[in-house]
């Protein structure tokens, strides 16, 4: 999450619980809302890397509250991960590895833990419709983040397939 | 003599096999399928290419004979009918989607999905009253005039869809309805296909994709022409962990 956040300081400063409700904003119903603590830690973290830095803002009758900026080692670290090609999806390896391991140890069937994976990637597939039917239809960053989540499964799906077909 | 299917399924099938010859060779398609759909399931048949989907719902639709076994719809032997008898059956309650569309490319898109009405006896009005409807439900009304020939792919195969509803059949096979349609036709094809099935008309099809599968009460899972697994995909919500959110991170 630390990068997200460090993008949303580059448009302005802001404090913590400011960022959680842009990232609610912006991603809507198909981001999972980060927790308030994670956004903290991460923050503190970038703090200790000197990527932002906080002032405290004073309010009346309540604790001062800390407002983050993005220091300039924070804009290049930003700049670097703009210019880069973000990592290739990662593949289902313990599914693989229960696949390939679990019949030679006579822990399972293969076919049973096929069938089990394709009914779970198929009821995962159904809450993602469902999530899509109740997103406003006009949110296309939510519903583009929930295509490319229906895409992957498609293709871990696809791969299943391939897997009941290649292995005995 | 096998015990009489259950009165109330729609399909039921009894060791149903098929087996064609390539040039003298035996080619064992569907191997031995006991299938039961009740009325209003809708049911998503999965599988490998060449597992033998096709060839069973040709053969529940009277498409494709059978070498051996049972077929019963509503309640009555089907697998001896002859030629003229599934063709009557379809008209007045199957609607077929196929894989490869089978337009009749001499006539025009709105006359291919009026047709099936009007050969079961709608009147000319209705027919076009409900090819109107149907051919807007999928994006279509622009292309009601075109020959076949002249539409895209994914078009064509919302034609054929169009086709195959015409009718109001009360149970529907289709052969991978959305293979061709990018994700915005698909949804269109989910929305209309979903409609059907709350209107209660019993749905069965069969497709690689996990959308429209992902619909289904049921799916059912192929491979080399058996039935590997049958069961219900809302059994599968209930899972140990994971939402819909987790399947959606943001990494960084
Ligand atoms: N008319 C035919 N003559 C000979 N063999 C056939 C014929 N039709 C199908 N087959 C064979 O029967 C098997 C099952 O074919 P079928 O078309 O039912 O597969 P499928 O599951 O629908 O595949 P796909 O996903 O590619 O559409 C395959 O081995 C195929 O080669
Ligand atoms: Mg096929």
């Amino acid at each position: 999450m630390r990068l997200p956040l460090l993008a949303l300081l580059a448009k302005e400063p802001a404090h913590g619980y400011e960022l959680k409700q842009s990232l609610e904003q912006i991603f809507g119903d198909a981001y999972p809302s980060p927790n308030i603590g994670q956004i903290y830690v991460t923050l503190g973290r970038l703090e200790k890397d000197g990527l932002v830095r906080a002032v405290d803002v004073e309010q009346s009758n309540r604790p001062n509250k800390k407002v983050y900026y993005l220091t300039a080692p924070g804009r290049e670290a930003l700049d670097t991960w703009a210019d880069e090609p973000a990592d290739g999806p990662r593949i289902r390896d313990e599914f693989f590895m229960k696949l390939v391991l679990a019949p030679m140890t006579g822990l399972a069937d293969r076919m049973v833990l096929i069938n089990r994976q394709r009914r779970h990637y198929l009821g995962l597939m159904r809450d993602l419709h469902d999530l899509a039917e109740r997103t406003a239809q006009d949110d296309r960053v939510a519903l583009l983040l929930i295509e490319g989540a229906m895409l992957h499964l498609q293709a871990d799906l696809d791969w299943l397939e391939r897997c009941q077909e290649e292995l005995p | 003599m096998t015990p009489p299917p259950v009165a109330g399924s729609v399909i039921s099938t009894v060791n149903l096999v098929k087996i064609y010859s390539n040039g003298g060779v035996p080619v064992p398609a569907v191997r031995g399928v006991d299938l039961r759909v009740e009325a209003g399931e809708f049911v998503a048949i999965m599988g490998p290419s060449g597992s033998g989907k096709s060839t069973l719902v040709h053969m529940l639709g009277g498409l494709d004979s059978r070498t051996s076994g049972e077929i019963w719809l509503d309640g009555r032997r089907a697998d001896t009918l002859g030629e003229s008898a599934w063709a009557l059956l379809r008209r007045r309650k199957i609607g077929f989607v196929f894989q490869f569309f089978n337009l009749v490319a001499t006539m025009t898109v709105a006359d291919n999905v009026e047709l099936p009405a009007l050969l079961a006896g709608a009147s000319a009005r209705e027919a076009r009253e409900r090819r109107e409807r149907l051919l807007a439900e999928l994006g279509l009304t622009g292309r009601a005039d075109a020959s076949p020939a002249q539409l895209a792919g994914g078009e064509q195969q919302r034609v054929a869809l169009a086709r195959a509803l015409a009718n109001r059949p009360s149970l529907l096979l289709a052969d991978e309805p959305t293979g061709n349609l990018d994700s915005r036709n698909t949804r269109d094809v989910l929305r209309l296909i979903g409609e059907v099935h709350r209107g209660g008309q019993t749905v069965v099809l069969v497709t690689h994709d996990a959308r429209v599968a992902g619909m289904a009460d049921r799916v059912i899972s192929l491979l080399d022409g058996q039935v590997v697994d049958d069961g219900t995909v809302g059994a599968a919500r209930r899972r140990p962990r994971g939402t819909a959110g987790d399947v959606v991170e943001l990494r960084g």
